[in-house]
């Protein structure tokens, strides 16, 4: 999944470094904010310790051998801000110095696997654990899936990113000029090996990390366990609390990237009954055009914004941008309530 | 299988070193990009990698990708190590990937493998994609054969990143080591006691053991550097020394670099 240089264009490698440095400035405050001496020594051990657990050969079901990642359990100890900040570190070593990985994509590999894949690994592990004791097995499992999903997660990131650049990116002649495969090719492509080899090696290592260290040292599972009591005397204090900042990071990279004006055609399954029928009537088949079911039911809804194009704006290009803003808030928003509910409930059960 | 599954990690770490030594090994010789500052290697090769990325024509890369060359050659980089490391790696790898595109893209058929027809279009993008890793690859593996990490964290001071994550940088790439050293002798040491083989659960519990071990030991690592740290004064500011000197032929190199650079991408656009 370590992007090299080449494979994306120079305007996805920005735009990725971008919402990565706000990824990394805002883990940075929070960890400066939570205990600023000690997290220089303890990320950089973690760093180095997720570096060489990549060079862990682990065997598979089946005979095969993969690597980890090591980011599922460097989140489950430090929390998110400090897995995002060790495992940066990692890759940009690999990158610096071992040649392993883009220095241009530099951005790109952080933000799919130290970014992505920390707060995926973070919101399953901390959702499927729950409440549960530091020693349940329910953590290994919790572990377990919450590698498992980060992994593809990050490689779901990585094939978009790849998916992108030919429909963005070709010369007059229409070859493309950093990857060439589409979405369709490339989401199948890289997910294939990671929902098999690489997710089931990075869940092994996570499941077997948590059970090791619940015999052994339960401690460091105390920071993202979300036990009330467990605050003072975990390592690291900065994962518990809110993503807010993170989230509003994640808000501008999306606000930059509305990529999608410049991509023509539909995607795959997303016709309306109007390209149906243009296509039907190309290909010349001579069966019905479009199936009577989906004439009925797409009329059912109409979307305030069409086509990412609302009605009321003449330029198609900034209806695309403020359908991309509209739809970011929303989901920002939606997150923010959310977040205050629970915090709010939250705050309501321990005065109970 | 067992022994397979315990030779082939403890040769991964193995290798992780060699590559590591050979960098120190050619930093040291006097060639053309070892006698440049470190802020101007690094600040002008990756112009070049960025330089590399942005063209859009063939021969622009081509020519990069001479450059990277020539810079490898007088930078007296062992060519076996170059073609065998860099060139087949990146050919095998890019190139598994990049095949399918030849017959996928989109385009003029100019030819047909096995009834499968060839687009020019494909092909292009292809050898396009090939070429361009090449190029980037040559370039960023002449800045790390050519410069001790140490310089390297120098210059990316000079490059205002903060110092925090020099420190975090340069540690962590000290502890790599130190942290592959002990993972090497508990491979070894499960090595030598095993005997027959064992079944695939209980290599995969004998790996997650080991990192389990390894975290432990990196937990205390961590709390024992940061109490040496304290001890010496540490309170939370980390100070960086800075003892380069820019010189006529630093300055002369950084206008080749970026004349390069910017040759290409304007001819390559």
């Amino acid at each position: 999944m370590h992007i090299p240089d080449g494979y994306l264009s120079p305007s996805t490698c920005a735009v990725l470094y971008a919402g990565t440095a706000a990824g990394w400035y805002s883990a940075l405050r929070r960890l400066k904010r939570a205990l600023l001496t000690r997290v220089i020594p303890l990320i950089s051990v973690f760093a180095a310790f997720s570096f060489v657990v990549m060079m862990f050969n682990l065997p598979l079901p089946g005979g095969t051998t993969g690597h980890a990642l090591g980011v599922t359990i460097a989140t489950i100890v430090l929390g998110p801000s400090g897995a995002i900040v060790a495992i940066s570190i990692a890759l940009a070593i690999q990158a610096l110095f071992f040649g392993d990985g883009g220095i241009t994509t530099l951005g790109a590999n952080c933000f799919n696997m130290a970014i992505v894949g920390s707060l995926v690994a973070y919101g399953v592990y901390r959702l499927i654990s729950a409440r549960a004791a530091i020693v349940s097995k329910r953590r290994v499992v919790a572990a377990a899936i919450a590698g498992y999903l980060a992994v593809n997660a990050a490689a779901l990131f990585a094939a978009v990113e790849f998916g992108l650049q030919p429909v963005l990116f070709h010369d007059a002649g229409g070859a493309p000029l950093y990857s060439p495969y589409g979405l369709r090719v490339a989401i199948p492509a890289m997910l294939i090996g990671h929902l098999t080899f690489a997710g089931m090696a990075e869940a092994v290592i996570s499941a077997g990390l948590v059970a090791y260290l619940q015999a052994s040292d339960p401690v460091l599972l105390r920071g993202t366990s979300g036990a009330v009591e467990a605050a003072s005397s975990v390592p690291v204090r900065a994962p518990l609390g809110s993503l807010r900042r993170l989230w509003i990071a994640v808000g501008i990279l999306l606000l930059l990237t509305p990529l999608g004006i410049l991509a023509a055609g539909t995607a795959w399954g997303e016709w309306s009954p109007m390209e149906l029928a243009h296509a039907a009537a190309q290909s010349a088949s001579s069966g019905p055009a479009v199936p009577s079911g989906l004439q009925r039911l797409s009329g059912l809804w109409t979307a305030p914004f069409p086509a990412y194009a609302p009605a009321f704006v003449r330029s198609r290009g900034f209806g695309y941008l403020l359908s991309a803003m509209f739809g970011v808030g929303g989901v920002l928003c939606a997150s923010l309530i959310a977040q205050s509910v629970v915090e709010r409930l939250r705050r309501r059960g321990s005065q109970v | 299988m067992s022994r397979g599954f315990l030779e082939s990690t403890a040769m991964r770490f193995a290798r992780a070193i060699t590559r590591a030594m050979l960098s120190d090994k050619t930093a040291r010789r006097r060639g053309l990009v070892q006698a440049l500052d470190p802020r101007v290697r690094v600040v002008g090769l990756l112009s070049l990698v960025v330089a590399v990325t942005l063209c859009r024509k063939m021969t622009a890369v081509a020519a990069l990708f001479v450059v990277a060359f020539a810079f490898a050659l007088l930078s007296k980089i062992d060519l076996l190590i170059l073609v065998k490391r860099v060139w087949l790696v990146v050919l095998v790898f890019t190139g598994i990937i990049a095949l399918p595109a030849i017959f996928l893209t989109p385009g003029t058929a100019v030819g047909d493998i096995a009834g499968a027809p060839v687009t020019q279009q494909g092909l292009r993008a292809a050898g396009m994609l090939i070429l361009r890793v090449e190029a980037a690859v040559t370039f960023t593996t002449v800045l790390i054969l050519c410069t001790p990490w140490p310089h390297v964290l120098k210059a990316l001071r000079a490059l205002l990143l903060p110092r925090e994550i020099i420190a975090m940088l340069a540690m962590t790439h000290r502890y790599i080591f130190l942290l592959v050293e002990a993972a090497t002798q508990m491979f070894d040491s499960r090595r030598s006691r095993t005997v027959g083989v064992l079944a695939g659960a209980e290599r995969r519990r004998m790996a997650a053991r080991t990192a389990g071990v390894l975290l432990s030991k990196s937990v205390s690592l961590s709390e024992e550097v940061y109490l040496a740290m304290q001890s010496r004064g540490f309170r939370g500011d980390v100070q960086v020394l800075s003892e380069f000197h820019l010189s006529v032929w630093d300055y002369a190199a950084l206008a080749f670099f970026w004349l390069a650079a910017g040759v290409a991408v304007w001819k390559g656009r």
